[in-house]
């Protein structure tokens, strides 16, 4: 097809501009929930996005954040309000990352922003990162999730990586962990998952946090953490966040991404927090208007919304504390599918150690499963998760761990 | 040995003695050391040329710089938004007489914000289902991405029929404007934008920030307060073959002066011989004439002539939803093959950016534009927007006309149309109207119509003339 010159109208089959555009290959995670729609049989179950289920594999709204629609209802846009909630979000934030009395949030040395969920505020620090500190990399742990790979690379920050995982003990390899931080050079940029790593599910000791930010200050790096599960992984807030009250307390100025996505149940309101500690208040107000600028040429404002839904809900002690309880039995429920898929498969007589499950926390557990194993379960038993054989728990329900156990049992049992 | 690399290693041979038996005596020499070191000329060298950094010429610090002193020592407070900083400078300001004629938000009458009526219904409406909060597709709500492309081209026009379209529900306009530039960047790394002279000023920083290349072409002619139409079409001519050529849909941003439907013929003729590609940024359908298919015209008829081109949507000022951040970017392709690779493309820009939109304003939007009664309900609100503002420009006209003696021809006002007009004030005229008239605007002479009530119109038509008149 040749590019159609001179004054003339062109027609619908004349050649296009965008013939150099090939087919995308679709997103690992999300083509998995493709899948699973496409597939009509009823024992079908989705373990691919993360996002929480109730035992009836239904989509759940918290109550807190219903009763916060109520009452947000029809005020808000007035530009003032949203533009409270939006300080008010960022306020509630930082109180849940770095505790209510931390000095962090008394003095406000902190530049705070809202962002689009926890892929907004990333992609916001990596601008950022470019910007301002353009010959730095971002290593990021081994694996993660995929889309940490695409921001980084889409703002143009280069990536290395550091290990993380250890697949003959599905566990946490933290010799080699600490191997690469020490390897790194000085000053090095560290993504970190501070409590319910994904895909795997597997977190370090607080004694391992602790040598973890002592080596980080040894090597002056600096830490960014992006913390998407806060409550996930023991079903305490405070407990979840205490790897970054580690760090705090050991003088690292961090940078954090927070995602109100899974804990309040908000996925589609694309609400979340990016946060980077400063010397002073002089300091995080300069760097506050430079993240600014940055949202301001990606997409103007953030999207007022979620943020009044948060900003009520945290701002109201009886909101906060239904939505404490409310965030500890998604929590609960996950963990009682955790010990009860274990319990299934061990009953069942596996040969295999399926410790993991139970021992990996948050949403996700890295099965183990292999490539092969994974597509005989998609294609005889209809179950459908990603190639790394990352299970979302969540897609786990009382009504279908015993079929899932056989299942799992059924493809790893010939080896 | 370099000095930082000598501390480390001290650090490191305290590490080694074994960090749990040592571990509280580390903690405490921690705390008072001052380890690590920055090396400032490092940093001085990577701000050469670096636009962002300021220098620093403390000279090289070594092993006394605490762990506590951030990476972003020599980061500057960025300058304030030009537009929204007229806005603070108005709420400072504590005279009676203050008038914000600075962002481009809808007012009413009584200058108050405007929560459309349709919106509310179907906010009500929303709640009482009870909906789902789950995450939307990476391209956006598919009610939404079809109402809006059938808003924007007609529900029956070939482009929508034969499945052409790539729409992807976007953050705004803005957000549709930096997908789209980053789709340029990525697919036509050689090409580049042009804009007109002047625009939006958040065009340039989306532009910029995509590292897409852009240059301007002639468009406002302060002599005629008018379009500078033979600027515009010679610089159009002059820029390389296959350039992107921004241009306004209507309610042109901040001059308010659009082509006429013969001038927009021949800015298509000329995009075609030069092998463009037209890319519309539509942030005020239906705000300009009242009417949603009239302000559609510039577009459909480019794609009328079987155009490839790229159109930005926006729904903050036309359904009042600033807050929510709804809006499309739309790329008609020649071909349903290519706009599904497109929209594959765009969907691989948004991913890594945000990954998948807010809900909240693409329900309201599908909500209403897909129902017929709320949607009749929305034209006539529109037009009773938009008729508010033509009225505010009668009577401006009227009193400016009135008021001044000299026979200047003030008829520009009339012809211009949207939310903003151009005064064709100077800096310092518009300096003046700020400092002595308490009237807040942007020193490009851009006045938003839409925060101007009748009520006011005689006392701004006296501060127009004073500072026209009397401050060079």
């Amino acid at each position: 097809m040749r590019r159609f010159l001179g004054r003339r109208w062109m027609s619908a089959s004349a050649v296009g501009w965008w013939d150099n555009v090939g087919l995308a290959p679709k997103d690992p995670l999300l083509s998995v929930t493709e899948a699973f729609i496409a597939d009509a049989n009823p024992n079908n179950i989705n373990l691919g996005v993360g996002a929480f289920r109730d035992d009836e594999g239904k989509p759940l709204v918290l109550q807190c954040v219903r009763d916060a629609e109520a009452r947000i209802a029809g005020a808000e846009y007035l530009e003032s309000i949203s533009r409270q909630g939006t300080l008010k979000l960022v306020e509630e934030s930082v109180k849940l990352a770095y505790g209510e009395n931390s000095d962090v949030v008394k003095e406000g040395s902190f530049a705070g922003v809202q962002a689009i969920s926890g892929t907004g505020a990333c992609r916001l620090f990596a601008e950022f990162q470019r910007r301002f500190q353009p010959e730095s990399r971002i290593y990021l742990p081994v694996p993660t999730w995929s889309n940490h790979h695409n921001i980084w690379r889409d703002a143009q920050v280069p990536q290395r990586t550091f290990q993380y995982y250890n697949l003959a003990s599905k566990g946490l390899h933290f010799s080699a962990l600490m191997d690469d931080v020490k390897n790194a050079p000085n000053h090095s940029f560290f993504l970190l998952h501070p409590c319910a790593h994904n895909p795997t599910g597997i977190d370090p000791t607080e004694e391992q946090w602790r040598e973890i930010s002592y080596l980080f200050k040894v090597k002056n790096h600096f830490p960014f953490f992006d913390m998407a599960y806060q409550g996930f992984a023991s079903g305490d807030l405070e407990k979840d966040a205490q790897a970054i009250r580690i760090f705090l307390d050991d003088g690292h100025l961090i940078g954090c991404a927070q995602s109100f996505s899974k804990t309040m149940g908000l996925y589609g309101q694309r609400v979340g927090c990016l946060s980077v500690l400063c010397v002073d208040k002089n300091q995080a107000t300069a760097v506050k208007s430079q993240l600014q600028q940055i949202a301001r040429a990606m997409y103007g404002n953030p999207p007022a919304h979620g943020a009044l839904l948060v900003s009520t809900i945290l701002g109201d002690p009886g909101l906060k504390s239904l939505w404490v309880k409310e965030a500890k039995v998604m929590s609960d429920r996950i963990m009682k599918m955790r010990a009860a898929l274990r319990d299934n498969l061990e009953r069942l007589g596996s040969a295999f150690n399926w410790e993991h499950i139970t021992n990996q926390v948050g949403m996700f557990c890295y099965s183990g499963l292999n490539p092969e194993q994974i597509d005989r379960l998609g294609n005889e038993f209809h179950i459908y998760m990603p190639n790394d054989g990352r299970i979302s728990m969540a897609g786990v329900t009382t009504g279908n761990v015993d079929y899932l156990a056989n299942a799992i049992h059924e493809v790893t049992k010939s080896g | 040995m370099e000095g930082k690399d000598m501390a480390s290693s001290a650090m490191l041979s305290i590490a080694s003695a074994g960090p749990s038996a040592s571990a509280a005596n580390c903690k405490a020499s921690l705390r008072k050391t001052k380890i690590g070191s920055f090396d400032v000329r490092y940093m001085l060298g990577k701000a050469k040329g670096n636009p962002f950094l300021k220098s620093q010429c403390s000279g090289r610090v070594t092993m006394a710089v605490a762990v506590n002193v951030s990476r972003f020592e020599g980061i500057a407070m960025a300058p304030p938004d030009p537009i929204l900083g007229v806005s603070e400078a108005f709420k400072a300001d504590t005279n009676d007489m203050k008038l914000n004629l600075g962002v481009g938000a809808y007012r009413t009458e009584e200058l108050q914000p405007y929560v459309l009526n349709v919106v509310k219904k179907v906010e009500k409406l929303m709640l009482e289902r009870g909906e789902y909060k789950e995450y939307l597709p990476i391209e956006g709500l598919a009610a939404f991405n079809k109402v809006t492309a059938e808003l924007l081209f007609g529900a029956d026009n070939g482009v929508i029929k034969q499945g052409r379209v790539a729409t992807v529900q976007g953050l705004s306009g803005t957000g549709s404007l930096r997908v789209a530039a980053a789709f340029i960047e990525r697919y036509f790394p050689t090409a580049k934008v042009l804009i007109s002279s002047p625009t939006w000023g958040n065009h340039k920083n989306i532009f910029n920030d995509a590292r897409v290349p852009w240059s301007e072409y002639r468009y406002y002619d302060p002599k005629t307060v008018g379009l500078d139409f033979d600027g515009m079409i010679s610089d159009i001519k002059a820029a390389p073959d296959g350039s992107f050529i921004l241009l306004h849909g209507c309610a042109h941003n901040p001059t308010g002066i659009d082509p006429t439907p013969e001038q927009w013929e021949k800015i298509a003729d000329v995009i075609q011989e030069k092998n463009h590609i037209p890319f519309f940024d539509v942030a005020y359908q239906g705000f300009a004439s009242g009417s949603l298919d009239e302000d559609a015209s510039s577009v459909r008829l480019f794609a009328a002539r079987g155009l490839e081109l790229l159109v930005a949507q926006s729904y903050s000022k036309n359904l009042g939803l600033y807050a929510e951040r709804i809006g499309a970017i739309n790329v008609v392709c020649s071909s349903s093959d290519a706009a599904a690779r497109v929209k594959s493309q765009l969907k691989r820009i948004a991913r890594p950016m945000y990954s998948n939109p807010p809900v909240h304003g693409a329900r309201i939007v599908a909500n209403v534009v897909g129902d017929p009664a709320l949607f009749n309900e929305w034209k006539e609100e529109m037009e009773i927007m938009a008729g508010r503002i033509k009225n505010v420009r009668q009577k401006l006209f009227d009193s400016l006309s009135a008021k001044d003696k000299s026979g200047k021809d003030w008829s520009f006002i009339l012809k211009q149309i949207g939310m903003f007009s151009f005064t064709g004030l100077n800096k310092a005229q518009s300096e003046n109207m700020s400092n002595k008239w308490h009237v807040y605007m942007t020193k490009d002479g851009r006045i938003s119509l839409a925060g101007l009530s009748l009520a006011k119109c005689d006392y701004l038509a006296d501060g127009i003339i004073d500072s026209f008149y009397n401050v060079s």
